[in-house]
């Protein structure tokens, strides 16, 4: 996609799903599913965050809040288990780190550069505020 | 066909307005979104009537606006149907944001606008400011000089728009009151002609193909967004100025009506010449012809497609000429009027020794009278015969109190 010429586009600021018809979508994981090559799965808005989201396993309980509440569908997800974040299509909009119901939370923002073993290391403990 | 057909005679008084809807009853609209305004109502009120008579199978969108009204167009054509709307002035004011909306999705909207001028002061009568002011937003553009074209240039826009490789948005410009509601005879197609000649909507990457979703209007930041104005620049500067020609010629064929992409009269030998657009033209080949009785050879280029703005035709319909007159129904504000300086840029490296005056006339339904062209027409030649401008580069004619010019 990112190697494409103006001449090589799909009139019409259009995005084609998937390769030919589509049955059953949602029973296939999203990196097996035919995505066109004009398609939104294959164009990274990484660059868009100044803040990421870093996901702490120790803490989750696997609530699936951040995967219900994702407007990107950025959070992987195996088998009610939440795996990690889809860093290639999370806007960094910190929805997830919001609705993270563990104390301390099991996801929080950090500006984009940190370095994330570092951050999980300094992992802030329970807020006994909450509670 | 579940609708029925209507009898027409081989020449019906039409006005514009009523020819406009004729044609858009005639290829079978899917969907009129419309608002209505001032001079361009009885259009979607035509085929209002139509639809309800049951003459047309489609749907009639009532909106709360002009901007609802294109916007339920464009998800209209997305969603896989054949569309048009008609608004004027300030209704076209509002839509003019969704107007982008509709040519960068390549739908292919035929919108029949009836040419008014834009407040304020308010005014319902004709000039050519709101069809000047979306000259950028990626529609194709034609111009109707009279009702007959109205009517015969609706069935143009549609096939051209509709083509596959196209797959533009077009507007049908006709003057606002003087084309739209004077009733002249209309030399008619049968429904099964006109039909014929439009074809059945074939629709492309449609919304409401549930087996083959797309995504319509999407988001593109820095990294696509040159690229699909590129393709849409690209598109309009080479596909479709061939393809209109090529869509003027069937017409013809089965009309017997020619059209051109520049309407060129008496300019084989002419060397002075008006170029304009709109009801004036018809006006200014009247006088054209009463000129060349008293020797001065005077022509007229009449712009049939304003966008894309046909360079090419417009140089070579210029090119012997000694002084062109470019004439602007629309209030320059500010710079020279819109016909100048496009026409300026078509010449200027052609080697074309022509001399360029601008002229601004008409706003607000103020009429260009035989005797202002008269008058434009003898100062064109005074400027031929000096071989400079002898007179201001810009003027405006018919305009109250002392004469007016900056340039």
């Amino acid at each position: 996609m990112a190697n494409k010429g103006w001449d090589e586009f799909e009139i019409g600021a259009m995005l084609r799903s998937f390769n030919g018809p589509v049955k059953d979508v949602a029973l296939i994981h999203q990196e097996d599913r035919a995505y066109s090559e004009n398609n939104s799965f294959t164009a990274s808005v990484a660059d868009w965050r100044i803040e990421k989201p870093v996901f702490n396993k120790d803490f989750c309980i696997d609530c699936q809040f951040c995967w219900i509440y994702c407007p990107d569908i950025s959070i992987i997800s195996r088998d009610k288990k939440m795996v990690g974040v889809d860093m290639d299509h999370c806007k960094g909009c910190g929805i997830c780190v919001e609705v993270c119901p563990t104390n301390p939370k099991s996801l929080l923002m950090y500006s984009e550069q940190t370095d994330e073993e570092e951050a999980l290391a300094a992992w802030p403990s329970k807020d006994e505020g909450e509670n | 066909m579940a609708f029925d057909k209507m009898e027409l005679r081989d020449i019906e008084v039409w006005d514009g307005n009523f020819a406009a809807a004729q044609a858009l009853r005639q290829c079978q609209i899917d969907v009129v979104a419309a608002y209505p305004i001032t001079p361009s109502t009885p259009i979607v009120e035509g085929y209002a009537k139509f639809l309800a008579d049951g003459y047309v199978e489609g749907e009639f969108v009532m909106v709360e606006s002009e901007h609802a009204a294109m916007s339920g167009c464009i998800g209209a054509s997305a969603a896989g149907g054949r569309v048009a709307t008609a608004t004027s002035s300030q209704g076209l004011a509002l839509m003019s944001e969704t107007l982008y909306q509709a040519s960068g999705m390549r739908l292919p909207i035929i919108l029949n606008l009836v040419n008014r001028a834009l407040a304020s002061p308010l005014n319902v009568n004709g000039d050519h400011s709101d069809m000047y002011m979306v000259r950028d937003s990626g529609w194709i553009q034609f111009d109707a000089y009279n009702p007959q074209e109205a009517y015969d240039l609706n069935f143009i826009a549609f096939k051209v728009a509709e083509d596959h490789d196209i797959r533009l948005p077009a507007i049908v410009n006709q003057d606002g009151f003087m084309t739209s509601h004077t009733a002249q005879g209309v030399k008619t197609l049968s429904d099964d002609v006109a039909y014929g000649f439009v074809g059945e909507f074939k629709p492309m990457n449609d919304m409401l193909d549930l087996d083959h979703p797309v995504t319509h209007g999407v988001q593109t930041e820095e990294d696509w967004h040159f690229e699909h104005k590129a393709r849409q620049h690209r598109d309009l500067m080479t596909k479709v100025i061939p393809k209109i020609e090529a869509v003027f010629d069937e017409f013809e064929k089965l009309s017997g009506r020619k059209y051109n992409i520049v309407e060129k009269y008496d300019m084989d030998d002419a060397d002075v010449a008006v170029v304009c657009l709109g009801t004036s033209v018809e006006t200014a080949r009247e006088v054209a012809k009463e000129m060349r009785e008293n020797g001065i050879k005077a022509g007229v280029v009449g712009i049939r497609v304003l966008r894309p703005f046909p360079f090419m035709q417009i140089a070579e319909a210029l090119k012997d000429v000694k002084a062109i007159a470019a004439l602007d129904r629309s209030s320059p504000n500010g710079a020279a009027g819109m016909l100048f300086n496009e026409i300026a840029g078509a010449l200027y490296n052609t080697g074309s020794k022509a001399l360029l005056s601008g002229y601004v006339y008409g706003l607000g339904g103020r009429d260009l009278t035989k005797t202002h062209l008269r008058d434009l027409y003898k100062e064109l030649q005074a400027n031929a015969d000096a071989g400079k401008v002898t007179t201001q580069l810009q003027q405006f004619i018919g305009v109250r109190g002392p004469k007016l010019a900056f340039l």
